[in-house]
């Protein structure tokens, strides 16, 4: 840059004329006079080691769009994998919602003045609400994985008991999520996992396991459904028995886009759900697109001991006009710091907004539909795999996106079946040979509403060659 | 002489440019019922893929496939609604949001609410980053595993240390991270069973004392001596063998640096502790004090804070914790790493934390911010510290000048980034105190000012954070409309207490609903039961 001032668009005080003016009204000459706050032996005196500036915009756009461009997309390729993040169709309409400057900049603007921003939260608050059906739910933060972690600490503060049974179908990175936030075994006050098993047959849980693991000693009994390999379970509502005759806490994992044809957590009796967010409209992002939300009944004692911010719907001086207000906000760490449960930050705002634009346009039909076609599409793009010499489905035929896909048979790895499939275009599943080896060399699949007859049938011929 | 309309023009454009004309502004007002009480039975959003003629005749019924007692028996309540009404309902909610684009934001500090450059939402809206999947190949992946891993050279630059992760989804959620490579450092040491006690200080973030708190340990907060800074000797009897470490902020959340900093480093390291400072709001000493001269083991960055990837209502965010050689191992898997020319996330990494969140993180703000460190360069990254700085300084100078406010601790030190005033004065004057003045500045069209995080050590705070993204006529502005409200104050005290009076709604009411379980409802069904159903 030389010596000329560096005079940046984002930066207007920069020009230099500026600069002197407003040096002048402080009665300095230089800012140096207020670095002298840090002393001498704590200023860095060397130069960043950072590139210099690509300072026209049209150049930096080339730049990093030349970077971005290095990449393979999902929308290049056909994406056969899910695993926790979902590839389902982005209707346009949430994009422009929440792509609108005012909610893409707003932070923590007052009640007044990001009305709209609080007004939106509620209604998805509200919808989601309908979806798991509880009268509660929380503000969301990070992914599925820490909002179960999240469970469970709460399940120990409200039960006071301090091991919670987890089945060992479950997400394995979900799984190291949730021991993070439940702290080394060695720790006095951590919250201790155990596991029950599943059934190698149907891919549910093992309820006659969990009947000889569980105990009065449990804070809660967590499920999944559909579970990590992609199986409906069908005991949902013996598991919230058994865990209620023991005194503990039934917590559901739930993925929402399933609960328009899916039994909701909250019928079932469950005490908790939590899930992601992420398929009620969020791309991708390379699992950027994920959050985790907690929905629960109206008991205040819940309400108490849950971590997240709750709103609820207040009213204003002029009737029938509603504001939000945060509910309890001496619960949180904003309000009592160590004191409070948990911590909260900053989460993910701008996707409780895509989901709330969302669940508005899909309303009942529409998620029926997405899940009626989904459950549809998904069993056949299996039976077209199952048909394939060495290609076997494995676990039970109740799945709703997701299944498991085995290539023993062809003498093949999913690694190498993964690597090959690259070559026709295709993102092969999850492949689940370390996690899971009791599977062999199984893969887990993901069809979602995306992909249509013809995408299926390309990638059963597909699979076909690279596995002849 | 009468004005003409050309020299009218000229003088209001003059005196706004000198902050002495307050906008006439009127949020818009559209009285938007809630969409659950909008449309009509069978309406639809938008209409969704349905199985092929071919895809049905092969596997048949979708409700054979569900189990028993799982198919919902009640379609869940959701509104029916056309497309175009749903845009309506939710661009008249993005209206009644004044965020920070429209809203001069210079109100929320610790905030660091800078401008997020439009170019870079263009690049993360795009399928090249948009549509990646977390589990693709990581050869399909090049691109951005390269942005992932320069940003995080650029940031060992900027902080001094060796090793990074860009994998937690927040500011908070990154110093967790540090709570659990600390407590992993020393579980590795078998020196856990000793060390259970965190420090911090009243005047850092919340989180610092939360997230050790959920990471198992006791946490210790040190106060304020009398000119604001952690009283030094309270952190040095503080410190003993059961200390983990500390988890502080400099300048803390009042803008004075602490020039004693490395002397509170020394005392955590000479009892075998480690030391970690907040960094979510870097912006006054980027290229001017590096986390690591000082001493510490470890910091983060808030990338949508300092380096520019915009708020979203509250995230997605990106945290970005940085560390030394001697903590890397403990570092969340994956880690990316560069052989040769090519990236590749490491998950081989035994002593490895674990996770604290799944997949990768939230990578579209490591996309915004290379793009933002790209075109600042390291010149350009201290002249927005030094403007940081400037604006902060220039703005105290104006804010002083007003009645009713006062800037506690330090005096005849400058602040860096920030200032937490407080208006104590004000409420004893007038009965106005830090809630009513800014529930009346939204009236003028400026965002709400951050008050303080909880407790309010400074009695009636308001704590402005003017980065470099502001004009000096934006500074005069937002001064201007603190001297409005106390000249208000003084002057009519009850008209600023039935503030706001140019909002999208009047002042909120039914105020016990947020501590009454009878009162409140987190859902509008919970509402239409507990409230309305009484009515």
């Amino acid at each position: 840059m030389g010596d000329k001032p560096f005079v940046h668009p984002y930066i207007p005080n920069s020009v230099p004329a500026v600069k002197e003016a407003m040096l002048r009204e402080l009665g300095l000459s230089s800012v140096e006079e207020i670095y002298a706050e840090i002393p001498d032996r704590l200023r860095f005196k060397g130069r960043l080691d950072i590139p210099e500036p690509i300072l026209a915009e049209r150049d930096l756009r080339r730049h990093v769009q030349g970077l971005l461009d290095k990449n393979t997309s999902a929308v290049e390729f056909l994406n056969f994998c899910g695993a926790g993040c979902w590839q389902h169709h982005v209707p346009s309409i949430v994009d422009e919602v929440i792509n609108r400057a005012e909610f893409v900049s707003a932070y923590c603007g007052g009640d007044y003045s990001d009305l709209g921003k609080y007004l939106t939260r509620f209604e998805f608050n509200s919808m989601l609400g309908e979806l798991v059906d509880f009268d509660v739910v929380a503000n969301p933060i990070y992914d599925w994985g820490d909002v179960a972690g999240r469970s469970f600490r709460m399940a120990r503060r409200i039960t006071g008991r301090d091991k919670v049974l987890v089945p060992s179908s479950v997400s394995p990175m979900r799984l190291m999520e949730m021991r993070t936030l439940c702290q080394p075994e060695s720790m006095a006050n951590s919250t201790k996992i155990r596991f029950y098993e599943w059934d190698r047959e149907t891919g549910m849980v093992d309820l006659a396991d969990l009947k000889a693991k569980l105990d009065d000693s449990f804070a809660a009994v967590y499920w999944e459904n559909p579970s990590h390999l992609g199986t409906i379970e069908a005991h949902g509502a013996e598991i919230v028995k058994l865990a209620h005759e023991h005194g503990a806490l039934a917590i559901a994992g739930v993925d929402p886009i399933t609960l328009g044809v899916l039994t909701p957590p909250g019928a079932l009796g469950a005490d908790i759900a939590c899930g992601d967010i992420q398929p009620l409209g969020m791309h991708m992002h390379a699992g950027g697109g994920c959050s985790g939300f907690i929905a629960f009944r109206d008991d205040p004692v819940f309400a108490q001991e849950c971590p997240l911010e709750l709103y609820t719907v207040m009213e204003t001086a002029t009737l029938g006009q509603y504001a939000v207000g945060e509910a309890l906000p001496d619960r949180t760490s904003y309000g009592s710091r160590d004191q409070g449960k948990d911590w909260v930050g900053t989460a993910s705002g701008l996707w409780t907004i895509a989901a709330a634009v969302y669940m508005a346009v899909m309303g009942p039909q529409g998620f029926k539909e997405v899940g009626e076609t989904c459950v549809a599409r998904s069993h056949y793009a299996a039976k077209l795999l199952g048909e394939i010499p060495g290609v076997q489905v494995k676990l039970s035929p109740g799945f709703f996106k997701e299944f498991v896909v085995n290539f023993d048979g062809a003498g093949k790895t999913v690694a190498e079946v993964n690597k090959k499939l690259l070559g026709h275009r295709i993102f092969g599943g999850k492949d689940l040979s370390a996690d899971f080896p009791e599977l062999g060399q199984s893969a887990l699949y993901c069809v979602t509403e995306y992909y249509d007859q013809a995408e299926i049938e390309h990638l059963a011929s597909a699979v076909k060659e690279v596995t002849a | 002489m009468t004005e003409t309309p050309q020299e009218k023009v000229a003088r209001l454009a003059k005196l706004r440019r000198d902050g002495g004309v307050l906008r006439d502004y009127r949020s818009p007002r559209y009285d938007e019922p809630f969409i659950m009480e909008q449309g009509t039975p069978g309406e639809r959003g938008i209409l969704v893929p349905l199985a092929e003629e071919g895809v049905a005749k092969a596997v048949g019924e979708a409700a054979d496939y569900i189990p028993e007692g799982m198919s919902r028996a009640a379609a869940p309540v959701l509104p029916e609604m056309s497309q175009y009404q749903v845009l309506r309902h939710y661009l008249r909610y993005s209206q009644m949001t004044l965020g920070m684009d429209l809203g001069s934001d210079i109100s929320e500090g610790t905030c660091t609410m800078k401008y997020s450059p439009k170019m870079h939402e263009e690049l993360i809206r795009g399928h090249k980053a948009a549509d990646l999947h977390p589990w693709q190949d990581e050869d399909t992946m090049q691109g951005l595993l390269e942005i992932v891993y320069d940003t995080g050279q650029y940031l060992k630059s900027i902080s001094g240390m060796d090793a990074f992760t860009l994998q937690p989804g927040g500011g908070s959620h990154a110093v967790y991270t540090n709570a659990c490579v600390m407590r992993r450092h020393f579980e590795a040491k078998g020196e856990l069973d000793q060390r259970d006690e965190m420090i911090t200080t009243i005047f850092s973030h919340p989180c610092d004392a939360a997230t050790p708190m959920v990471a198992g340990f006791k946490v210790i907060t040190v106060m304020p001596d009398e000119n604001g800074y952690p009283d030094l000797e309270a952190f040095k009897a503080a410190v003993s063998e059961h200390t983990v470490g500390c988890m502080i902020t400099n300048p803390e959340d009042t803008g004075i640096y602490n020039p004693q900093i490395d002397k509170y480093v020394e005392v955590l390291h000479d009892a075998g502790a480690l030391a970690f400072t907040d960094q979510a709001n870097a912006n006054g000493i980027l290229g001017f004090a590096r986390a690591r001269d000082a001493g510490f083991d470890a910091c983060h960055f808030n990338l949508h804070k300092t380096f520019s990837s915009p708020h979203g209502c509250e995230g997605p965010a990106t945290g970005a914790y940085m560390c030394t050689d001697e903590l890397a191992k403990y570092l969340p898997v994956p880690v990316v790493t560069k052989i040769g020319d090519r990236y590749h996330l490491d998950y081989d990494r035994p002593e490895s934390i674990g996770r604290v969140r799944g997949f990768l993180g939230n990578w579209m703000g490591v996309i915004r911010a290379y793009a933002w460190i790209r075109t600042m360069g390291p010149e350009g990254l201290k002249e927005v510290a030094e403007i940081s700085v400037l604006n902060n300084n220039y703005l105290d100078n104006l804010l002083m000048a007003v009645k009713g406010v006062s800037r506690p601790y330090a005096e005849g030190h400058r602040r860096l980034d920030q200032v937490r005033y407080s208006l104590e004065q004000l409420k004893e004057d007038t009965g106005v105190g830090t809630e009513a003045l800014r529930d009346r500045m939204v009236d003028f069209g400026i965002q709400s000012y951050w008050m303080s995080h909880h407790p309010w050590v400074v009695p009636e705070p308001f704590t402005p954070e003017p980065c470099e993204t502001y004009s000096k006529a934006d500074l005069d502005e937002w001064a201007a409309v603190i001297k409005k409200g106390s000249d208000e104050s003084y002057a009519d005290a009850q008209f600023v207490l039935d503030s706001p009076h140019a909002q999208p709604i009047d002042q909120m009411r039914r105020t016990e609903a947020m501590e009454d379980p009878g009162q409140w409802a987190f859902t509008w069904r919970a509402y239409k039961k507990k409230i309305l159903g009484k009515k």
